[in-house]
């Protein structure tokens, strides 16, 4: 009967370290969950490092931080189904919104909270090419030329990707003296162009630079900075448009459920964080446009000049353009019904 | 049904299956459906019936049934040689058999983008013919001959070695040849297990998600298959639109599984 | 198994195909599992091993790998005894009796293979998300279930509690009642009958469903990924773990996570071999010794 044995042993195996797993997991302290979208795994990796030491010499109190990372609209969801983040750091206003107005965990009126609506580091939209950039792609405008491969992510299920259909979408409206006619021309024409859509930003990138497919990745500029550094500084290279949008990660206090952890004090001090010298200085060394003028100045030389627009200002905020541009029916997808493609 | 009765032990067996059944399958997907009856019928229907949604259908069921019948075919084969044969590297074939599903579907979905990528080993070589298999259906294809491999080989190994070799023996005495014999006494009597291995892998692949996403493409009326369409619809916080695409593809599901049973108490009537 | 023994024996040379047509046929497996099954394999661990075995090891020893692989192994820990007893509970209730509604619950049980996981993480979000019809009660009492570890555990057992009965089922109908009965009338106890007769008979079907079990439990990925919250170090598991490394672009790192889901496929799969193999020659033994009598 030397099976039952070791089918025991396997039982008993089995148990002594899923027991030891819990045990491990009793030991608390005071825990603090933010909830983030993929391209922050890096930045926040250093972050809560130095927010941990920073908090622990101010107040002598060790927090832990944990993280969770994935799509900003999965993890937008997953607060609005229970998951007990303290704070949320996603790729749009919209995902946090939609927090906000579904569960109410969030108070209305989060983005005057903290300065420059909530978003403590910027970014913007750049393009990914390959060495020599063999296609010569300079603007926006070269991305609708025939033969021309771009590589974006899927607007429907990515929010990074929302930015940078909106990024094409305001560069042909400064083109075409605000039509929006010829703006949808435009970026039918550019997702013509178009062989696959990743779901989520990553996905993109690997489908880029992985497996060498397309000629030019629309991507966040601390995406393609991060993409060259540890994927191959000898393969790539980056080119700035004339015109891009300010892409604005926010943050927020989940509100209810710091009141239920009683963590809102350390949930706050680690937003502010973010905005002190040593937050910017992290967020600029990962490639995010810091706010603060002097680090600005400091990391000059690391990103050009380029000249941004704002969603606010040319779309009327994330709900309008959610609405026209990404809602089922909405722009983006009559650009792919059968009759223009 | 009375003279079964001495044996013990129906009620509680019987009723640990039922409570285990109701806790993890009957009562959330009550839950479930009546909160899809909160969705009014003109949402529903404009959902379920768009455009979109249609072309995705006709993808997902089109490529999920050539899948699985390449599978029913090929698995028949590797039913057939791993029980009657002796060759080398049959235990390891054997063993292999069930590794689509002990791979995460990402993993499996990776690697194969990775193989059939226009770099990759697979791609490489197929690139110079035109021929493109990653983001496009193909690649679908690809992903769920993976996923449904392990179905029809599973399910015909067991009849094939219970097979009682008098039979076959019984049929070449009678003078049938050896392929008279297979089409008229064997493969009659693989038939309920075949189409119940074929329905499973048409079943697992209308569902697949984890594989497909990456060797897809996701092209809208292209590439984009249902449970796709789920997630997208998730991720505009539709959620009455995802819970309807999800009631249809329930349904789907219980209409196979249905026939597969029905297949099965057939076949076990007419034996 | 009796079949296995007349391959060899001449009479059943009717039952060999003319060996071109057999040659054909194993090429024919050959190259099908070759292409579909090997060479994902070989990817797998060709790119685990891509950056030399110290970049491995050191990847599978890195303490959120090494989180998730504790955590897979809890939740294989708790799912599998209760997929066991429910394996073994269906297979007696239905193999050994008639009752009305038999044909629908078959159905029921196979009802998660042909479920979406996507589909399946939704429902579970329906019912015990805080939006759900659960979720408010469960978080005014701190109770959680999913974005922690009871729900990952609640969703892979949705997806994996038919493996053990589908096994054990067709086995029991097979083997049939009468002996069970027999010992019934002898005097033997329930519980005695069912570890004495019933057990003996199926414990190959056990093995199997157990190893198909584990290996699916342990790569469960779609519905997992809906309910877990992906809290680092906390809640995810090996196949989250694995497309966390991925999208780090962690390449080396994912697939030797990946490798050891697949190698743990592999292992217990040689051992159910091996074992099988032992009782046939035990079998083998026993029946040239018979044959000697004679």
């Amino acid at each position: 009967m030397n099976w039952k044995n070791a089918l025991g042993l396997l039982l008993i195996a089995l148990i002594v370290i899923g027991g030891t797993n819990c045990l491990a997991a009793k030991t608390q302290r005071i825990n603090l969950l933010n909830v983030s979208y993929d391209p922050t795994r890096e930045f926040y990796q250093e972050f809560n490092v130095a927010f941990v030491k920073y908090w622990k010499e101010k107040t002598g109190i060790n927090v832990t931080i944990r993280q969770s990372h994935g799509g900003s609209g999965a993890q937008a969801r997953s607060v609005i189904d229970g998951l007990e983040a303290d704070v949320v750091t996603l790729a749009l206003a919209y995902d946090i919104d939609a927090i906000s107005s579904r569960s109410g965990l969030i108070v209305k009126g989060w983005q005057k909270k903290l300065s420059h609506n909530s978003a403590p580091y910027f970014s913007t939209i750049v393009f990914l090419v390959r060495k020599g950039n063999p296609k010569s792609i300079k603007d926006w405008n070269d991305l609708t030329k025939p033969r021309v491969s771009v590589i974006t992510p899927n607007p429907k299920t990515s929010g990074g990707a929302r930015w940078n259909y909106l990024a094409a979408w305001c560069y042909a409206l400064k083109q075409y003296g605000n039509s929006e006619t010829k703006a949808r021309e435009f970026v039918t024409a550019l997702f013509k162009n178009v062989p696959v859509l990743d779901s989520g930003a990553r996905g993109s990138t690997m489908t880029f630079v992985q497996k060498g497919i397309g000629d030019v990745l629309i991507a966040w500029e601390n995406e393609a900075f991060l993409a060259i550094n540890q994927l191959g500084k000898d393969k790539f290279e980056i080119v700035v448009p004339s015109w891009s949008i300010m892409a604005e990660p926010p943050v927020a206090i989940v509100d209810k459920v710091v009141d239920k952890h009683g963590t809102r004090k350390v949930a706050e001090a680690y937003l502010k964080h973010l905005y002190s010298e040593e937050g910017q200085t992290i967020a600029a060394k990962h490639y995010y446009r810091p706010r603060m003028e002097s680090v600005a100045r400091k990391f000059a030389y690391q990103f050009p000049k380029v000249n941004l627009f704002t969603i606010d200002n040319v779309f009327g905020g994330w709900q309008k353009s959610q609405k026209i541009h990404f809602d089922d029916g909405g722009i983006f997808d009559q650009i792919y019904n059968p009759g223009n493609y | 049904m009375i003279k079964r009765n001495i044996l013990p032990g129906f009620g509680l067996t019987m009723g640990f299956v039922i409570f285990y059944i109701s806790i993890i399958v009957m009562i959330p997907l009550i839950i479930f459906i009546i909160k899809a009856f909160n969705i009014s019928w003109l949402k529903f229907f404009t959902t379920v019936t768009s455009p979109r949604l249609i072309a995705s259908y006709k993808l997902s069921f089109g490529i999920s049934l050539l899948a699985a019948l390449n599978n029913g075919i090929f698995g028949m084969v590797l039913a057939w040689v791993l029980t009657r044969y002796r060759f080398p590297g049959k235990k390891i074939i054997d063993a292999l058999v069930d590794l689509p599903f002990a791979m995460p579907t990402a993993v499996a979905g990776i690697a194969l983008t990775t193989l059939y990528a226009p770099n990759g080993w697979f791609g490489r070589l197929l690139e110079p013919l035109g021929i493109k298999v990653a983001f496009t259906p193909f690649g679908i294809w690809v992903a769920l001959s993976f996923i449904g491999l392990p179905f029809v080989v599973r399910t015909l190994q067991p009849i094939l070695q219970e097979f009682d070799p008098e039979v076959e023996e019984a049929a070449a005495s009678l003078g049938a040849n050896r392929r008279q014999t297979f089409q008229r006494v064997i493969l009659p009597m693989l038939r309920s297990g075949w189409l119940t291995g074929f329905a499973l892998a048409l079943a697992r692949g209308l569902g697949e998600y984890g594989s497909v996403v990456f060797i897809s493409g996701n092209l809208p009326f292209r590439t984009e298959i249902t449970s796709f369409l789920i997630v997208s619809k998730l991720e505009q916080y539709d959620y009455d639109g995802a819970t309807a695409i999800a009631v249809v593809m329930l349904t789907v599901s219980f209409i196979l599984l249905l026939g597969i049973n029905y297949l099965q108490w057939r076949c076990r009537k007419y034996q | 198994m009796a079949d296995w023994f007349k391959g060899s024996s001449a009479e059943s040379k009717i039952r060999q195909e003319p060996p071109a047509v057999r040659v054909g046929l194993i090429l024919i497996a050959l190259i099908y599992t070759g292409l579909f099954l090997v060479i994902p394999l070989v990817i797998v661990f060709s790119e685990a091993l891509a950056k030399g075995i110290g970049n491995y090891m050191a990847a599978i020893t890195n303490p959120e790998t090494l989180a998730a692989i504790r955590l897979t192994i809890l939740t294989v820990a708790i799912v599998l005894p209760l997929n066991l007893a429910f394996g073994l509970a269906a297979a007696w209730a239905i193999a050994k009796f008639n009752f009305p509604g038999k044909n629908l619950l078959v159905t029921l049980i196979d009802l998660p293979f042909t479920i979406s996981p996507v589909v399946v993480g939704l429902i579970y979000v329906t019912v015990f998300g805080l939006q759900g019809l659960l979720g408010p009660w469960l978080a005014a009492h701190n109770l959680k279930i999913i974005f922690a570890v009871p729900g990952i555990v609640l969703v892979t057992i949705f997806v994996t509690f038919p493996l053990v009965a589908r096994e054990l089922i067709p086995l029991m109908q097979v083997t049939g009642v009468e002996e069970e009965e027999a010992a019934i009338v002898l005097g033997a106890s329930g519980w005695q009958t069912f570890r004495m007769v019933t057990l003996p008979n199926i414990k190959w079907g056990i093995l199997y469903g157990i190893i198909l079990c584990c290996t699916r439990a342990m790569g469960e990925f779609g519905a997992v990924s809906v309910v877990s919250g992906h809290i680092r170090g906390l809640t995810d598991t090996m196949p989250l773990q694995i497309e966390i490394l991925y999208n780090e672009y962690n390449f080396t790192a994912a697939f030797a996570v990946a490798s050891l889901l697949a190698l743990t496929a592999l292992i217990t799969l040689a051992v159910k071999t091996f074992m099988e193999r032992k009782i046939r020659r035990k079998l083998e033994l026993a029946v040239g010794v018979e044959s000697e009598r004679k």
